[in-house]
């Protein structure tokens, strides 16, 4: 492919406004446009989108790809990944960033084939290397014990998926001036073999984990369902969200919404306390953007003690009790 | 029901951080000794989930892998589970090849093999963690794809899949073939049984190479590569834990209670 220009990001939108992974992708690609003097262009689908676009400008975006369909309303792997690929070939940037969220994950790797793109996924970090001519995504691998990092082809197009929270949007200003393209009639309809037939959401009590300034995870050293009732009592006391690893949600102690981690939520609250969690890599690589880190576990030696800054080693049983009560009538 | 699942060799993923080195001068990854390589946790969930259809509706489920000579071990695991054919694709030509020559060479095998309703891939190789493949591999062979499954079930001839998403779950319809990835809630992997494991012993897998899976030689490798490995770095996240201490749990708890007091979001 040749004539790469500029870098576009996959819009994503929740309840007529930008996700806060775009904003966080409009701030990074802004980052890189400024090393290659190249333009940032968001793709937004979807129905109802002028006052998405602006948002969109107002956080950085050049130009606004506007494809206005009920086609676009709901996420499907078939439609979204034609109208990406049918957008790519027409905008032909030379990167093309994605959250790396239900959508990047299964959007990015079809993409990516389709069009012979360079692909990698879940990136921490993103630069434009000394050439100008390709860029060097880092990423975690094996499970976080490891960071790769990985360099795109020059004059290939590169696609990649970026963990959330790891790039900073810009403050966004009213005053900034953007371009709007309708690509409405210009995409084929897709052709959707994959045909959804019931969506459900699982509950989550409480505050969302993404946002959370307090959390408190339980571990497999919970033991059952009935010891979370004192992760939430926790939580609930210090106005945090409750979190968890793998264990408890292969347990059916907690859903699966509530995980942490590389496969779960990337979280970065203020106070994250650990409780009766190991600290695998594969939990650990979730919360590391938490300022201070509390650990509660029964084994001195336990790894999460490395990566926390406070830790009480001792039977979770013996300890949350007592300080649930204090914190009762010292709050009340 | 002709089912294949693609299997992967990989590093043990549980491996304790303090065991993970890597080679910097050739971005390596070191194996450490006397610890044996597993089938990738993901893949063993396919299997799983193949299983699950062939105790239903019957079938036959073929296993197959890109590797060397040692990927034998996870096939006759595989079989011991109750798979029924096992396959190797080996080849010098493969080495160092990225997700989309493997997605290409398991398309290339799978079109040899000729028969297939329903492919199943992990979500991803908890090695590299890179998620991909399988989509390739159905863009390769033109078939649809749903990713992250926690139950797949042959319903008249077309596969209905539950996948998880970030915050809850969704059913999707599928006609056959079809290629699906299995997502860790689908379940535990079943152990293989006595039987299996005696049965699995004496099978024959057939090793076939890039040459009769007609492999264009252009496609594979390491400079068919559309990305290249620069630094492969051990990061460190280490922080400095002051330990809570007391004359008793009494103490313990009532100093804990006072950081969290500290900590605690006020309204
Ligand atoms: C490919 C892959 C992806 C993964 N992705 C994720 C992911 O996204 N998120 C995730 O969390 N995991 C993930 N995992 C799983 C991960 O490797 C670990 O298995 C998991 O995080 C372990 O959870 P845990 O520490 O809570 O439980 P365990 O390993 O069971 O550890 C329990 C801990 O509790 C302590 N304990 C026990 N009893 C008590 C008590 N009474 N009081 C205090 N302490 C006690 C023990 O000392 C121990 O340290 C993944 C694994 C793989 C292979
Ligand atoms: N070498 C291989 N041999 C067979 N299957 C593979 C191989 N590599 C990847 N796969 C399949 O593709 C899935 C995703 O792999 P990846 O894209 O590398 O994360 C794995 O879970 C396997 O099902």
């Amino acid at each position: 492919m040749n004539n790469l220009r500029g870098i576009l990001v996959v819009g994503e939108t929740e309840g007529g406004k930008l996700n806060p992974i775009t904003h966080e992708l409009l701030g990074g690609a802004r980052e890189l446009v400024k090393i290659i003097e190249e333009e940032a262009s968001l793709l937004l689908m979807g129905e109802e989108l002028a006052p998405v676009a602006q948002e969109g400008i107002s956080f950085g975006a050049d130009k606004i790809f506007i494809v206005e369909s009920p086609l676009y309303r709901d996420y499907n792997p078939d439609s979204y990944a034609h109208l990406i690929c049918g957008v790519c070939k027409k905008a032909n940037p030379r990167l093309c960033l994605m959250g790396h969220t239900d959508l990047g994950r299964e959007a990015a790797p079809r993409v990516s084939a389709r069009l012979g793109a360079g692909i990698c996924m879940d990136c921490v970090e993103l630069r434009v290397d000394s050439s100008k001519q390709s860029f060097v995504q880092t990423r975690p691998v094996f499970g976080g014990k490891a960071m790769a990092e990985i360099t795109s082809l020059p004059g290939n197009i590169q696609i990649d998926t970026v963990r959330r929270k790891s790039m900073s949007p810009i403050s966004p200003s009213v005053d900034r001036k953007g371009e709007i393209v309708d690509l409405t009639n210009e995409i084929d309809p897709p052709m959707i073999r994959a045909k959804l037939v019931n969506q459900r959401r699982q509950e989550s009590e409480g505050i969302d984990l993404e946002k959370a300034k307090v959390i408190v995870a339980g571990g497999g050293g919970i033991g059952n369902r009935e010891g979370f009732e004192r992760i939430k009592e926790l939580a609930q006391l210090l106005g945090g969200a409750v979190g968890t690893t793998r264990v408890p949600v292969d347990e059916g102690w907690v859903p699966h919404s509530l995980e942490i981690g590389q496969t779960g939520k990337i979280v970065s609250p203020d106070l994250y306390v650990a409780v009766g969690i190991s600290g695998a890599t594969q939990h650990v690589t979730g919360i590391l953007g938490s300022k201070y880190i509390i650990a509660i576990n029964k084994d001195p030696d336990a790894n999460i003690f490395k990566v926390s800054n406070l830790g009480v080693a001792a039977d979770y049983k013996e300890v949350l009790p007592r300080v649930i009560e204090s914190l009762k009538t010292l709050i009340q | 029901m002709e089912i294949i699942v693609c299997i992967k060799q990989i590093l043990d993923p549980d491996l304790p951080p303090a065991k993970f080195m890597v080679d910097k001068e050739r971005n390596k990854v070191i194996p450490p000794e006397g610890i044996p390589f597993v089938i990738n946790p993901y893949d063993a969930l396919a299997v799983e989930a193949a299983l699950k259809i062939k105790d239903e509706k019957g079938g036959k489920i073929t296993v197959i892998t890109i590797g060397d000579k040692s990927t034998e071990d996870i096939v006759r695991k595989a079989l011991a589970m109750g798979a029924d054919e096992g396959l190797i694709i080996s080849d010098t030509i493969f080495e160092e090849s990225d997700s989309f020559a493997v997605g290409y060479i398991l398309a290339q095998g799978i079109k040899k093999i000729g028969r297939y309703d329903l492919i199943l891939c992990g979500r991803q190789a908890a090695d590299w963690d890179n998620g991909v493949v399988g989509s390739v591999v159905a863009e390769y062979l033109g078939i649809p794809i749903v990713t992250r499954a926690k139950d797949v079930k042959v319903v008249n001839g077309r596969v209905n899949v539950e996948r998880v998403t970030t915050d809850g779950f969704e059913t999707f319809e599928l006609e056959l073939p079809a290629l699906i990835t299995v997502s860790s809630e689908l379940g535990q992997a079943r152990l293989p049984s006595g039987w299996g494991i005696i049965k699995a012993a004496s099978k024959e897998i057939p090793i076939w190479s890039g040459k009769e899976i007609e492999t264009d030689i252009s496609k594979v490798g390491k400079k068919a590569s559309r990305n290249q490995l620069m630094r492969l770095i051990i990061p460190s996240y280490e922080r400095r834990c002051e330990f809570i201490t007391g004359e008793d749990l009494h103490e313990i708890s009532a100093k804990l209670t006072s950081k969290l007091m500290e900590r605690r979001i006020h309204e």
